[in-house]
């Protein structure tokens, strides 16, 4: 059997397999944390939360209306959104002439009222989500067992990813919202209703979220501290793609996946940590991230 | 004169309340509930255990010395900090006389120092670690319900011995998970068996893939989990998941509550191996315990063996400070050494001098869905592990207080 | 005690009340209590230098506060050493890591400068679960609290409590100067318009780092004493959670304010023992408090009333 430093190469594909599924739902996340700060300038701390709230309502929606993963990956968006939309209508939008700083506090309260809520509710230790049936069982990859669900995972993550990145590229609509992003002011003047590109935007990248916390549900425990686990680490990565930059986030997310399953195999007690330590690093050397311009 | 009015304000307040705070010994016997109510382990300790702590001061018959038992709680959150504040708080300014339940290590400790510090009882129930009865042992310190010593006596010996020789260790990453590991590692290698290697994952943790790859790629036949609570659910499903225990791996959860057993559903559970102090469907009397809990929690719950062990530990500690006349720590806990332990959860316990309380352990099978008749009928009892085989052994024991 | 000079006249009556009210206090409340307060308080204080009165967000100060305490605890544990030297330790250690930390960090503003003190703050967190030193989950328990220059008995609480304070209030009268002395009206320069402090002449650099270190060393000093208060150093004092709860205290005091913090981390302590029984109530509460302040009150509680205060003349 092949080795690369005294690991066996079937193992190290496995693993680097792994860390592209961990990868999808950091592009995701970070994807919607890139929209939202660059139309809106706020770091939005309640990403986490939101996340948590999509799969919880996948969750809900099971067991009281009945309604299986499929419909939830339509309705826990929608949903989300509009919590989103709320809470931007009523408290965000008063906080864009401030600071950066002030967002990122009023977001972080949020996420503490509704990670306290849902714990308050459901207990912390996790409800059960089955994978659906006609995603169940398994690959023999030859180097590894891949269950057919996480293979979903990574292709949902791609297409939903490239396309929204194809949206804002390619489209009339994104180059609003791109010109939006410049300048607010020249885009209203040209008679493009801002506020509301503002609000609909949050609520794209909240619902984003929310279909990264439907598809999170059958992997792991669908539980309250979900989101707070992740949200550090997302920003990290958006971070290290440079703040509000799309192309960034998404290509970042799948990176770190990467090096995050890379450090799994050598040294698993830095795994959590291995982000940080590369985000230390580019901020030094690239002060405005890999993909960010400018300072 | 703005100062002038603020001392005077000051003083007054310090005059009134400082009555109120006034200490002394009243009779009262006053005990603190301290459990994780929001955290990872409130399922299988939580509010149940402070149902539990009540039932016993009721069925204790509500009062000592012509006084009503007081019952307080809080959440510690699982973090020593906090679990050490509150204790100093309860002892200082509630009259508090005894701590109890205690789950998550790192906060037994903490609050063992403190009572240690204050010549006060505490009895813990689903703290698991051994040092609790070893190098961290006190006086007026007791360890209930379980151990990781005993865990690894009862599992751990009970998979080498039906086949299971090789292993690999899936360990959370801090104090709980190492000694878990340790104890379980001995018991693997005194039976003959061999240790393949061991990964720490951090904790919490969510994703245990590529964890779980690993220990596929070592061969070994057994890979331990030396986690607990959500840690060990997740890998067990994940293990499922990825194949792993349909290509002929088998897991070993070294610490299963029935509410792990609960959560990961018979479909993913069934036929593990796990050790317990406790189960619900034993005999008439842990029944009807379990039925009484059950409708103070609003039904559908059956207890785990932390909350049966909780009441257990206060009742026994009430019958004690009756029978020492006093609230006084040392003598209370001396006469908690004297008296023989024989409800529905210990049969024959008894107290040694390092704290811990030796009672029967349980080697249990987790049923298949079909042989499951109703909700929680989760366990066949296969082996009733005796008290001496299942703790370890005195003479091993670090604790200062053991004469040697 | 002779006040520093540079307090205007009519606050000093005020501040000789409050010490006053330090003095009698714990007769009447948990003297526990009231270190734990006054400890975060000096920790919100600390980091108030830097957001206040430079401008920059650290959230990463627990890093300084937690391995002060580590160190600290250690020291008493393990060496042996008397309080004051512990402390002292602690604060050295405190001062080190923040000159490193400062070093890396100042370059950058704004919300860079606030993610990558996170960042080091994590790899101290990292730290601190792998090393032995740290007893990982369980911290280091049971820490003496020793005989201060050899001859006070801190295991006495009043005792503790009356150096706590003294601690204190030499620490705020310290910073009340430092934020009024010609260096904290550079760093108020900077913090309104930095590209103007630069064309003045002014080293913005060496300020803000002189800054950040002295924040991070009174930090230090704030965890060194709690870990001496609690007799315990853990985790969660260097945990990200830490940073973000001395950025609530700060908040809901009054940003910029000498007295804000302190009165924020009396508020936070105080909710955190008065809904210690309820669970999850905690942290939604704490969630209400962030969002009500950052709407409604962005000046914090001391903020709103100090045009209060100001009408009778009781602060400057």
């Amino acid at each position: 059997m092949m080795t690369i430093l005294g690991i066996p190469t079937q193992a190290l594909f496995g693993q680097l397999l792994l860390g592209l599924i961990n990868g999808a739902f950091y592009a995701m996340l970070s994807l919607g944390l890139a929209l939202i700060f660059g139309l809106l300038n706020i770091i939005n701390f309640s990403h986490g939360a939101l996340y948590m709230m999509g799969a919880f309502v996948a969750w809900l929606a099971l067991n009281f209306l009945g309604l299986g993963y499929w419909p939830a990956l339509i309705v826990a968006p929608l949903v989300v959104a509009l919590v989103g939309i709320i809470i931007e209508r009523t408290m965000l939008c008063r906080l864009y002439k401030l600071d950066h700083l002030y967002g990122l506090l009023l977001t972080f309260g949020l996420a503490l009222i509704i990670e306290g809520l849902f714990r308050e509710g459901y207990g912390v230790s996790g409800q059960p989500y089955s994978v659906p049936k006609e995603l169940a069982g398994g690959w023999n990859l030859g180097f590894m067992f891949l269950p057919i669900y996480r293979g979903w995972v990574v292709v949902a993550s791609l297409v939903l990813c490239l396309g929204t990145w194809y949206a804002i590229e390619k489209t009339k609509l994104g180059a609003y919202l791109r010109a939006g992003t410049e300048n607010p002011t020249l885009v209203q003047a040209f008679g493009i209703n801002v506020p509301l590109m503002i609000t609909l935007t949050y609520g794209f990248g909240v619902a984003l979220a929310a279909i990264a916390g439907v598809l999170a549900a059958p992997i792991y425990q669908v539980s309250p501290k979900m989101g707070s686990d992740l949200i550090i680490v997302v920003f990290a990565v958006v971070v290290i793609g440079g703040m509000g930059s799309i192309l960034g986030s998404i290509v970042t997310g799948y990176m770190l996946g990467l090096v995050e399953g890379l450090t799994k195999v050598f040294y698993p007690e830095a795994a959590s940590t291995v982000i940080f330590m590369v985000m230390v690093v580019v901020l030094l050397i690239k002060p405005a991230g890999l993909f960010g311009k400018g300072a | 004169m703005v100062m002038k009015r603020l001392l005077l304000g000051a003083a007054a307040l310090a005059l009134s309340t400082g009555m109120a705070h006034a200490q002394y010994s009243d009779g009262k016997v006053k005990i603190g509930v301290l459990t994780d109510l929001s955290g990872t382990y409130s399922d299988l300790a939580g509010k149940g255990t402070i149902v539990a702590a009540q039932m016993a001061i009721d069925d204790f018959g509500g009062k000592l010395n012509g006084q009503t038992i007081e019952l307080i709680s809080a959440d510690h959150q699982n973090k020593a900090d906090i679990a050490s504040g509150i204790a100093r708080k309860w002892y200082d300014t509630e009259q508090v006389d005894v701590i109890a339940e205690l789950v998550t290590t790192a906060a037994a400790i903490a609050v063992r120092e403190v009572s240690k510090e204050k010549g006060k009882v505490d009895l813990v129930s689903g703290a698991a670690s051994t040092p609790l009865t070893n190098d961290k042992c006190s006086a007026t310190g007791f360890h209930w319900t379980y151990d990781t010593y005993a865990m690894a006596v009862g599992t751990g010996d009970a998979v080498v011995k039906s086949g299971g020789k090789t292993w690999f260790f899936l360990t959370a990453d801090y104090a709980f998970g190492h000694n878990l590991q340790a104890q379980t590692e001995r018991v693997v290698k005194a039976n003959g068996g061999t240790v393949k290697g061991a990964v720490k994952h951090p904790f919490p943790n969510s994703d245990f893939s590529s964890f779980l790859l690993q220990a596929q790629a070592s061969g070994a036949q057994i890979i331990g989990l030396a986690n607990a609570g959500a840690d060990t659910i997740n890998a067990i499903k994940q293990a499922k998941e990825f194949g792993i225990t349909q290509a002929g791996q088998s897991l070993a959860g070294l610490l299963v509550f029935i509410t792990d057993v609960h959560s990961l559903g018979l479909e993913n559970a069934q036929g593990m191996m796990l050790t317990t102090g406790f189960y619900w469907d034993m005999d008439d009397q842990t029944r009807a315990w379990s039925k009484r809990w059950s409708e103070k929690m609003g039904g559908g719950k059956m207890p785990s063996m932390v909350h049966a062990g909780t009441y257990s530990q206060v009742l026994h500690y009430l019958k004690s400070t009756a029978a020492a006349k006093t609230d006084e720590g040392i003598k209370v806990a001396d006469e908690m050494r004297k008296l023989p332990i024989a409800d529905f959860f210990a049969k024959n316990g008894k107290i040694r001098a390092d704290g811990r309380m030796v009672h029967d352990m349980y080697l249990a099978q987790v049923k298949k869905p079909s042989e499951s008749k109703g909700p929680w009928d989760y366990y066949k009892i296969v082996r009733t592990i005796p008290g001496d085989e299942a703790y370890q052994p005195l003479a091993e024991s670090t604790c200062p207080l053991v004469k040697k | 005690m002779t006040l520093s000079p540079s307090v205007p006249s009519r606050q000093k009556p005020f501040i000789l009340a409050l010490i006053g009210l330090g003095l009698v206090l714990p007769f009447a409340v948990y003297p526990v209590f009231l270190m734990k307060g006054l400890c975060f308080g000096l920790f919100a204080a600390a980091f108030n230098l830097l957001l206040g009165y430079v401008g920059l967000l650290s959230f990463g100060h627990a890093m300084f506060f937690g391995w002060s305490a580590y160190l600290t605890a250690y020291a008493a544990k393990e060496w042996g050493l008397t309080p004051e030297i512990a402390i002292l330790l602690g604060v050295a250690l405190a001062t080190v890591l923040g000159a490193v930390v400062g070093w890396l960090a100042i370059r950058r503003q704004g919300i860079y400068f606030a993610m990558i003190t996170l960042a080091l703050a994590q790899l101290g967190f990292f730290v601190a679960v792998q090393a032995p030193m740290t007893h990982g989950e369980d911290g280091i328990q049971g820490v003496p609290r020793g005989h201060l220059f050899g001859l006070f008995d801190l295991s006495d609480t009043m005792t503790m409590y009356y150096f706590v304070l003294a601690v204190f209030v030499a620490s705020l009268l310290f910073l009340h100067r430092v934020v009024n002395s010609p260096f904290g009206q550079v760093l108020k320069a900077i913090r309104d318009n930095e590209p103007r402090a630069v064309s003045l002449g002014y080293e913005v650099g060496r300020y803000k780092l002189i800054a950040f270190v002295l924040s991070s060393a009174f930090a230090g000093l704030a965890g060194s004493l709690k870990s001496l208060v609690f007799q315990l150093a853990s985790l969660a004092d260097v945990s990200w959670h830490m940073s973000g709860e001395v950025v609530l205290m700060t908040l809901l005091g009054g940003v910029g304010t000498v007295l804000g913090p302190m009165v924020g981390a009396f508020l936070v302590v105080a909710i955190q023992d008065f809904f210690a029984g309820i669970g999850s109530w905690v942290i939604i509460i704490q969630g209400v408090i962030f969002v009500v302040c950052v709407l409604l009150f962005r000046s914090g509680m001391i903020g709103v009333l100090a045009p209060w205060l100001k009408r009778r003349g009781i602060t400057g």
